[in-house]
């Protein structure tokens, strides 16, 4: 380990230099994971512990878009996955019109059925009429075969990104109205609680369904190759990656922080009643918001599917070193999560060469010491 | 008596973990293996299902001879203290064999239990070769493959092959700094030179790029991979994003299946080298076994730890019935290994092998490239066959091992 110290305080500048840039395309990851959750908690005052899981539902379901044609698993996983739109839809519809709480459920139920008719071999009195459903109205199964049909060859990156951001976004927006929006009223520790056992059931359907090792991503044509910058080698898609990280971070600080709607956001945190008495409909402005954060989460993922090993944990790795870099910056400071992410990506990336062994470890440390000194973190308001 | 929900849960969960209660006169005359493996983690595709499907497998071909065979299976969640429990458990209800137990610190707590309550158990999914070594028991077997196979077999002949100097990228824990202690020694005695090592913390590290460039930087015309599961794939995925293989540089994963392989793609994982002991494509036999256990499989093609269920459970079902079933029933679980030692091992998945007195199963180890995708023929047509490391110098000499059992 020595030498290699020795070697890189002797400084080749340019290596330094590779290095650095390594560790702002970490930062990128870092920075739109972190948005998403600054947002969240920001807006909602939840801490999303779901956001991981979220992120590797965006990889999986660009596998599953790419897959569709071929893979049938990839088909059924969109079908269940378009099953959240219906929720959303029964949901809006029944709040529209004002019905009970039992058509409600039984609206609910007839959703879940039509998807999971499995499920209704277990409902006593009807096992012959279900067996007949089941068999007659497999929904996601009939979906696959469409979906297999109309894309042979799948729907390839470009067109995963919005895609996944809108299916996994609304799923999102599901798990909000059914269960998130029950806990606003309590201690941030309910919320916590709750979608860490979300994100821990999600993981494990998935790795029920599509096994432990991973599933291949190749980068798209238009961005695969490299430039040789001379002191080093820069795959083209890693370019992208910042640049499109830096976009979606952006547009997202602009949003919230320059327009009217942002405005009516940040009021609504501050005084909820005062807003909602000018004739702003603020639970469902709070629903949409937790659905764009997941939507940022599922880009995240969709952005690193074609580098990092697609599987059923990818998500649970990142998101406790993406949990420092929000506390670093500030819980709910969506500046303070762009800065801090690209910024402990960097720190992390020279770790990485001076000494590797604490790399996992730094911003960890990084998070004491800030705590310590500020702590509402650095671009917290106390 | 009150019995809210919560206990009557718990109850049913014991009750399922439970087994059936077979009559005395059933239980005598019946021979039950446990598989315990990961069934929903890291190591599910490596292990789980497809080593429970083999063992079934070859439960299956040894047909009826006389006694009844029952296998059950869990799931440990690579947690020691889990294996521990649950092999106590199966021991005192009757499990004659406790199979598979990968990750090695799991592996190593359940030889111990098997060890002290003098019962069979045979470690296929572990790497650790202390099962064998310091730590090795009269009554267990390690089956397919084991940290010092690897290191011999990928480092020793890439060397041969040209590869004469390397540089680790390492898992920063006990099995990550043996396998790359054992493959320097196999890279030097070759004549070949360590150019460095970085140690990657684990776990928790998913960009290895920064390690690569390093490595990439040492100059090294082999960059060897001291990690396993998706921090492997995680580095193989992105050395071919930065271009490093096709530069020439070979990257040797120490610890690789073919279930690994398969979510690599061919077109990422070209070129790669790594070891395994089984091949599904090796030779008639192996193309046959496939083929017959192939419907029992969760859409894999069997790996080294998946044959070697298949190998070790047919070896113990057939020293179980040259003993007798009654005999059988009644020895201990030294007794049964000895005679398991005694016998030669010949199945469809490795051939003819032996098992050594201290518990190491022999046989040939390969060394294999991973086929770019135009040699291809069809699914699941991954490995090119660069080398074979024959049974007798594939495994660690037995009196280097420091196996209590040997000295004695």
């Amino acid at each position: 380990m020595l030498d290699l110290i020795e070697a890189y305080l002797g400084v080749p500048a340019p290596l330094l230099f590779g290095q650095l840039l390594l560790g702002l395309i970490n930062g990128a990851f870092y920075a739109m994971l972190s948005l998403g959750l600054a947002v969240i908690f920001g807006l909602l005052n939840i801490i999303n512990f779901t956001h991981g899981a979220q992120f590797m539902m965006g990889a999986f379901a660009a596998w599953m878009l790419l897959a569709m044609g071929t893979n049938n698993d990839a088909g059924l996983g969109i079908g269940y996955l378009l099953m959240f739109p219906l929720f959303w839809l029964v949901d809006a519809m029944t709040l529209k019109y004002q019905v009970s709480r039992q058509m409600r459920a039984l609206a609910f139920g007839v959703v879940l059925l039509l998807f999971l008719p499995g499920l209704m071999v277990s409902l006593p009195g009807i096992g012959p009429l279900a067996s007949v459903i089941a068999t007659t109205l497999d929904l996601p199964t009939r979906i696959a075969a469409v979906l297999a049909w109309v894309f042979p060859n799948g729907l390839g990156y470009w067109a995963a990104l919005p895609l996944c951001a809108l299916l996994v976004g609304v799923n999102g927006v599901v798990l909000e109205r059914v269960f998130i929006s029950r806990l606003y009223k309590l201690d941030h520790l309910y919320g916590l609680l709750l979608t860490l056992g979300l994100g821990l059931i999600i993981e494990g359907i998935y790795r029920n369904k599509f096994g432990s090792s991973g599933l291949p991503y190749r980068i798209p044509a238009e961005l695969q190759g490299a430039w040789d910058l001379g002191f080093m080698f820069m795959p083209i898609y890693r370019g992208w990656v910042v640049v499109a990280a830096l976009i979606f971070c952006l547009a997202t600080w602009l949003i919230i922080e320059k327009t009217r709607l942002g405005a009516y956001l940040r009021a609504a945190t501050e005084r909820a009643e005062l807003v909602q008495a000018f004739g702003i409909n603020v639970p469902r402005m709070i629903t949409l918001t937790y659905g764009a954060g997941v939507a940022l989460a599922a880009v995240a993922g969709v952005l690193a599917a074609p580098i990092y090993s697609v599987n059923p944990q990818m998500g649970s790795n990142l998101i406790i070193v993406v949990f420092a870099v929000v506390v670093i910056g500030g819980m709910g400071s969506i500046l303070g999560s762009i800065v801090t992410g690209f910024g402990l990506g960097i720190v992390e990336g020279l770790t990485k060469v001076y000494y590797p062994e604490a790399s996992a470890t730094v911003i960890f440390v990084i998070m004491a010491i800030v705590l310590l000194a500020r702590p509402a973190g650095l671009f917290g308001r106390a | 008596m009150m019995m809210n929900r919560r206990t009557l849960l718990g109850s049913l969960a014991i009750g399922a973990t439970a087994m059936p209660r077979l009559t005395r006169a059933q239980a005598a005359n019946t021979i039950r293996i446990g598989v315990m493996n990961d069934m929903s983690g890291t190591y599910k595709d490596n292990t789980g299902p497809g080593s429970v499907a083999c063992a079934r497998q070859a439960i299956e071909e040894f047909g009826a001879q006389g006694f009844n065979v029952e296998l059950i299976f869990a799931d440990h969640q690579n947690k020691p203290d889990v294996g521990v429990s649950l092999a106590r458990q199966w021991y005192d209800q009757g499990v004659d064999m406790i199979l598979d137990v990968p990750t090695s610190s799991v592996g190593l707590a359940v030889q111990n239990v098997s060890k002290e309550k003098n019962k069979v158990a045979i470690n296929v999914g572990s790497a650790t070769s202390d099962l064998t070594g310091a730590q090795c028991s009269p009554s267990a077997v390690h089956w397919a493959y084991d940290t010092y196979q690897l290191a011999r077999t990928t480092g020793g002949a890439t060397v041969a092959a040209g590869g004469d100097t390397w540089f680790f990228i390492t898992a920063d824990y006990a099995f990550g700094h043996a396998l790359e202690r054992d493959t320097g020694d196999f890279v030097k005695a070759a004549g070949g030179r360590i150019l460095g090592a970085v140690r990657t913390p684990f776990p928790g590290t998913t960009d290895f790029a920064s390690f690569l460039t390093q490595a990439q930087a040492s100059r090294a015309k082999v960059i060897g991979f001291a990690n396993a599961g998706s921090d492997t794939i995680n580095c193989v995925k992105q050395a071919a994003e930065f271009g490093i293989t096709r530069r020439g540089t070979k990257l040797a994963a120490l610890l690789m299946f073919i279930t690994d392989v398969h979510s690599i793609g061919l077109e990422t994982g070209q070129g790669l080298v790594c070891s395994e002991t089984f091949y599904w494509d090796l030779n008639a036999t192996t193309r046959a076994f496939t083929r017959r256990v192939l419907p029992k499989m969760p859409n894999l093609h069997p790996n080294m730890i998946h044959a070697g269920c298949y190998s070790a459970t047919l070896h113990y079902l057939k020293t179980v019935k040259e003993m007798g079933i009654a005999a059988a029933k009644a020895a201990s679980g030294t007794d049964i290994v000895n005679r398991m030692k005694a016998m030669p091992t010949m199945d469809d998945a490795f051939g003819a092998g032996t098992i050594r007195p201290d518990g190491r199963k022999l046989h040939a180890s390969y060394l294999l490239e991973v086929k770019k995708p135009s040699e291809s023929k069809g699914p699941w047509d991954y490995y090119k066959v660069l080398g074979t490391t024959p049974a007798n110098e594939a495994f660690r000499p037995i009196t280097q091992g420091g196996c209590a059992l040997v000295r004695a």
